[in-house]
């Protein structure tokens, strides 16, 4: 029998979320370590979809199962979830993969209770074992340990992983056969639930998961002025500034969109340089995958500076003003 | 109209000692001796937002949680904050349980409590951090459930809106009691503990149920009730070499701009402003 992966590919906003992408191209990976016959497919719900089954069949999806309607233009949990359990329980796939975005963090473990099947949540990496099970790699205490968790007995193996933990592929020429779904009698009205709007943020300069060069600061940044010297050192290099859990608590930050680590975002930058981090897992665990790592902190004996390429014991504010100084 | 609400709590090593949990190379357990077991940060917000709620329309709070029986500690604190009851789930058939097991057990905790207006989780745990028992906990209620709710008023005696987080912006919503909601840090400030809360606890009941006590299937339990099953832990290796750049602040300014360019980073310079502007006449 045909062995399907799937990857539910959130579309919001007319937007279809990057992390869909990610995820197609891990599961072809995956589908490669399979024997027999496999099938890599999208899972979209949503109105206007536009050209969006194209770009998922670019990224490897060979199947696009697509329930358009209206009603499903914002997202809601009591719809979504029961369409996307049928589906399941209709075509059986061995493996599903979810975006642990905002919204994929409340689907996936959703559709899997109401399948009685079981979720590797954040993920970071995955393969397949000798018994061609998933394994899936997943932090724990922060990111300090890693466990591997198997889903060995009910199907499908289910496992979310957070944007930007996996790399994208490049896109290819590839058509996609589209099933519809039949949603013509959905109604979003009458449910004890109503989504009511979804509010976007403009995001000011790059976008983190975009810079090639990140200046991140943590609590030793000492004020919302150092933090915006970062702001500005960053704008200078085209890159981002991003920063710790206590500098989001702090309000040096603007939230939590620039936060990098285990409950934040997950980067993988040309360079990272960072500025009073004291090197705490949570942290690490979010920029670890970047390049070039280097640390200014006055304290020598900080963590980071372990897991660091390299690291000067210094005033981070004098460093700062004169990389300012001598860039701009 | 008096509430009942639910809050369900988890007892984890405080998560400020993590740098210090380590895998032990002999028995390959985790080892986190010496790290004190307290209420998962985020679901004191969720035991603050059911007091105000209580604050407001009256009721009664509950406080759950499913551990080993040393929890007793961590259920007082919830009591001492203002909650009027606590239940313990306590059973060596619950261990081992994954997200579907435990949410399932905590349901039927609450079955047992009987009825519900709201329930309330944190949004994730510390320690697994998986995020997911809050909205399995509403399927095996078979309420509606959202969750990372930022924001929360009561609209009308029976709903309430709520705006939940969603990528660099948020959702807002409507949602009818019964219903769980599993709340994220920002939903409010969870109060401290008073020296009168601490007495006042004192008098307030904690209720210890074990399997016997709960209407249960037990295949659905512990270890034998979760799908998932753990394989190899380890801790991953993130050294780097850690060349330590020294002298004064320019010099070390100097040396980074070196590293990033030989990292193949673009670096802006005074002088390409320039040749950009001559190369536009």
């Amino acid at each position: 029998m045909k062995k399907r992966i799937w990857v539910f590919a959130e579309y919001v906003n007319c937007t279809l979320d990057r992390v869909a992408l990610e995820l197609l191209t891990k599961a072809k990976e995956l589908a490669s370590g399979l024997t027999g016959e496999t099938e890599v497919a999208a899972v979209l719900l949503g109105s206007r979809i536009g050209s969006t089954c194209k770009t998922l069949a670019e990224y490897g999806a060979e199947k696009i199962y697509l329930a358009e309607s209206d009603e499903l233009s914002l997202y809601n949990p009591m719809l979504y979830a029961p369409i996307i359990a049928e589906l399941v329980q209709k075509e059986d796939p061995d493996i599903f993969l979810f975006g642990a975005t905002a919204i994929g963090s409340e689907l996936g473990p959703t559709v899997a209770a109401q399948l009685k099947t079981g979720v590797a949540a954040h993920c970071v990496d995955m393969r397949i074992d000798e018994n061609e099970h998933l394994v899936a790699s997943v932090p724990s205490f922060g990111g300090k340990i890693l466990g591997e968790i198997l889903c060995p007995d009910t199907r499908p193996q289910m496992a979310s992983v957070k944007p930007g933990i996996f790399v994208q592929g490049e896109p290819e020429e590839g058509e996609a056969e589209i099933i519809r779904v039949d949603v013509s009698g959905i109604k979003a009205d009458n449910l004890p639930l109503k989504a009511l709007s979804l509010e976007k943020k403009e995001i000011e300069g790059v976008p983190l998961d975009k810079a090639e060069v990140v200046f991140c600061g943590g609590y030793g940044l000492g004020c919302k002025d150092c933090w915006e010297k970062l702001e500005k050192l960053a704008a200078i290099f085209g890159g981002a500034a991003a920063c710790t859990r206590p500098v989001v608590d702090e309000g040096w930050a603007p939230g939590e969109h620039v936060m990098v680590g285990t409950s934040g975002k997950s980067i993988r930058p040309k360079a990272y340089v960072g500025f009073g981090i004291s090197g705490a897992t949570h942290h690490i665990c979010g920029m670890k995958d970047s390049g070039l790592v280097i640390n200014v902190n006055k304290d020598e004996k900080a963590a980071v500076f372990e897991v660091s390429d390299a690291g000067a014991v210094a005033d981070l504010n004098k460093v700062l003003d004169q990389l300012i100084l001598k860039l701009n | 109209m008096a509430l009942k609400i639910v809050v369900c709590i988890k007892p984890v090593p405080d998560p400020d000692y993590y740098d210090k949990v380590s895998i032990d190379p002999v028995t390959k357990r985790i080892t986190r001796e010496g790290i004190p077991t307290i209420i998962n940060p985020v679901d004191k917000n969720g035991i603050e937002a059911a007091l105000k709620l209580k604050a407001q329309y009256g009721g009664k709070v509950t406080v759950i949680t499913m551990a080993p029986p040393n929890a007793t500690e961590n259920l007082k604190e919830a009591l001492a904050m203002g909650a009027d009851e606590a239940v313990l789930l306590s059973d060596r058939a619950f261990g081992g349980a994954d997200t579907l097991a435990t949410s399932y057990t905590l349901a039927k905790g609450i079955e047992k409590i009987g009825g519900f207006d709201i329930v309330f989780c944190g949004t994730e745990s510390a320690d697994g951090a998986t995020a997911q028992v809050s909205s399995q906990l509403g399927e095996w209620l078979g309420v509606p459930h959202l969750w990372s709710v930022f924001n929360m008023e009561a609209s009308s005696e029976q709903c309430l809106r709520v705006k939940t987080k969603a990528e660099n912006g948020f959702m807002e919503w409507d949602i009818k009691l019964p219903c769980l909601l599993g709340v994220s840090r920002e939903l409010n400030k969870p109060r401290f503990i008073s020296a009168m809360g601490i007495i006042k606890a004192k008098n307030k009941p904690i209720s210890i149920w074990g399997k016997s006590d709960l209407d249960v299937e037990d295949e659905r339990l512990g270890l034998t009730g979760s799908p998932t099953k753990a394989g190899a832990i380890f801790t991953p290796d993130l050294k780097r070499k850690g060349e330590m750049l020294t002298g004064s602040a320019e010099e070390i300014a100097d040396a980074i701009i070196e590293k990033l360019r030989a990292a193949g980073v673009n670096i802006p310079t005074q002088g390409d402003a320039c040749s950009i502007e001559g190369g536009a006449q």
